[in-house]
């Protein structure tokens, strides 16, 4: 690498850490996010009570808001008289972990479909392209719930599940930008000396995809965890006990009429988080695509 | 136009063969379905059933008899209902698209116009206004926001019915969820789409020739920049219609995506199989019709590929 190439390095990532502080929508959402992550992270030393504990003799006690409000359980408890608090921060855990995990998982089957799709072309393009389509075909909620309900529902299969279906988006995103980049000097070069597909797809190409992944992992993190939700809400993701906030929405549906706060704070609860995920993606990807321009 | 048309059609009739190969596989997932179906019964019953649903011949024979017949609408009869899969379908479907067609249309009305006038002036209060729209409208779970208007304008204003679809009043907030649903991406791709367009050197041109603003907007800008929005449109009518599932069991909605799921429970698998295999149809069909306007409307996308 020559010096001059160093120094366009080092400004266009100066360039990108102004933006990135520029762009108000990664302060807010990737704070909001983080607050999250650690709330996720400590749920133990947060709680204040076992999540799954139940107390029959404290079923639905109110929250703060509301008269008759018990000061140990101050966002109330459920209709098995567990606390409330403890269950929204355990929930964290749920959501993010399915989101991070699932997101991982359909990244990696994602970018591999699409870097050979991308790189070879020809038939493995034609083929790999019509997988995609047909997966795209598919109504994906149904499908995914069909699948769990015959692999038996539990988070485990709902997260095995999503990852076999959700790679679509890496998959399209990569296998473009793999055309854009195979025929590129550099990587002419490198083959030249002899490297073989696997290097160069893995080490000359893979790594220029790195933005480009980001910025889909963010927005599909948020689309997981939207589906676990659902699906759990559906009766078809989280058991009982597992405090998920789809499944706490759910089961808070018995009481609507009366207690309509057992559904507004878990809902509020998804509803910050996919913000935060949102915010922060919008954000990477405005702040990319001014640098490059 | 004639090879690409062909094209495209073949490709699409590919997909709706690997599909239906999909869902008439799911039945084999849960396990030897003769003797699901079998229930409690003894050894001797799971082989008279086998023979009698045909299940001891090949998967391959089965699988082309089974699409023979579908495709001539016969799908088979229900395990939990007896009767055939077509006549349970053929009462529910149209709830279904009722509901996600106004909602589709909904969305398209408020969202195309919204794209527009946020496109006029990029940063302006318009703009602001339909972006965090957008924003708060993919954060919102649509279970949830269909749960929260039940609460507010069913349960403490008693303004509509809270469930079911008796009187068109039922309607109201399922289809407001569903169209707030499609409406970020639609807005979106409208706003970037014109942005782009209004750019463009022929729009200057039209300006100078002194074309009218509603002019130069309508027939100039507006027939570019709806290319994307094309697809996009086909792909999200799709999905209201494959993705109502989640709003009609909130709203307990009589439709294709509540028989859907409880047929699941119930484990009435030619249902869901049936299910799947129109969704998934009416995907191609949709997406393949948008492919074949775009090349009606930009004769390069002909040629091209």
């Amino acid at each position: 690498m020559t010096s001059l190439d160093l120094d366009s390095n080092v400004l266009q990532r100066r360039r990108l850490w102004r933006r990135v502080r520029r762009e108000t929508g990664i302060l807010i959402g990737g704070g909001m996010l983080a607050v999250l992550v650690l709330i996720a992270l400590f749920a133990p030393w947060l709680a204040p009570h076992d999540p799954v504990a139940q107390d029959l003799t404290r079923r639905l006690l109110p929250p703060f808001w509301q008269a008759g409000t018990n000061p140990a359980h101050w966002l109330g408890t459920d209709h098995l008289g567990r606390d409330y608090l403890s269950r929204l921060i355990y929930g964290t855990r749920v959501s993010l972990g399915i989101g991070l995990g699932v997101t991982l998982c359909a990244g990696v089957i994602g970018t591999m479909l699409g870097l050979l799709a991308g790189y070879f072309g020809g038939r493995t393009d034609m083929l790999i392209s019509f997988i995609i389509t047909t997966r795209l075909s598919l109504p994906i909620v149904l499908v995914a719930l069909a699948a769990v309900a015959l692999g038996g529902a539990s988070l485990q299969t709902l997260a095995i599940v999503l990852s076999l279906l959700l790679w679509d988006r890496f998959a399209v995103v990569v296998r473009s930008a793999t055309q854009g980049l195979r025929n590129r000097e550099y990587v002419q070069a490198t083959r030249s000396f002899g490297a073989s597909h696997l290097f160069l797809m893995l080490k000359s190409i893979l790594p220029n995809l790195q933005n480009t992944l980001i910025v889909v992992a963010t927005l599909e993190v948020a689309n997981v965890i939207l589906l676990e939700a659902a699906l759990s809400f559906l009766g078809l993701g989280a058991r009982p006990p597992t405090p998920s906030w789809g499944l706490m929405i759910a089961e808070g549906r018995e009481q609507i009429l009366f207690d309509p706060w057992l559904i507004a704070l878990p809902g509020s609860a998804l509803c910050l988080l996919i913000l935060a995920v949102n915010l922060l993606g919008d954000g990477v990807r405005d702040a990319l695509d001014a640098t490059r321009s | 136009m004639l090879p690409f048309l062909t094209r495209r059609l073949i490709v699409a009739a590919l997909v709706a063969l690997a599909v239906s190969g999909i869902a008439f596989g799911l039945m084999f997932v849960a396990g030897d379905p003769a003797v699901v179906l079998a229930g409690q019964g003894r050894a001797q019953d799971v082989e008279i059933i086998r023979q009698a649903y045909g299940l001891d011949r090949p998967i391959a024979v089965q699988f082309a008899t089974w699409l023979g017949r579908a495709l001539t609408g016969d799908f088979g009869t229900s395990i939990y209902f007896n009767l055939p899969v077509a006549s349970i379908i053929g009462e529910r479907l149209p709830v279904t698209l009722i509901l996600g067609s106004t909602a589709f249309l909904v969305a398209m009305l408020v969202a195309v116009p919204l794209g527009i006038l946020a496109s006029l002036k990029p940063g302006g209060w318009l703009d602001r206004f339909a972006l965090m729209l957008a924003v708060t409208g993919q954060a919102i779970p649509s279970f949830w926001l269909g749960l929260i208007l039940i609460v507010v304008f069913g349960v403490w204003w008693g303004m509509v019915p809270i469930s079911g679809t008796e009187t068109w009043q039922g309607y109201i907030l399922p289809v407001i969820v569903l169209s707030y649903y499609a409406m970020p991406a639609l807005m979106r791709l409208t706003r970037a789409g014109m942005i782009e367009v209004l750019g463009a050197d022929y729009i200057r041109t039209a300006r100078a020739k002194g074309a009218g603003r509603q002019r130069i907007l309508l027939i100039h800008a507006l027939r570019n920049a709806v290319l994307p929005l094309v697809s996009l449109a086909a792909v999200q009518f799709g999905l209201m219609l494959s993705g109502s599932i989640v709003i009609e069991s909130v709203f307990a909605i009589n439709g294709l995506g509540r028989l859907a799921w409880e047929s699941l429970l119930r484990s009435d698998m030619p249902v869901v199989q049936a299910i799947i295999l129109i969704l998934s149809l009416v995907y191609v069909t949709l997406t393949t019709a948008a492919d074949l306007i775009n090349a009606w409307l930009d004769p390069r996308l002909r040629s091209a590929s």
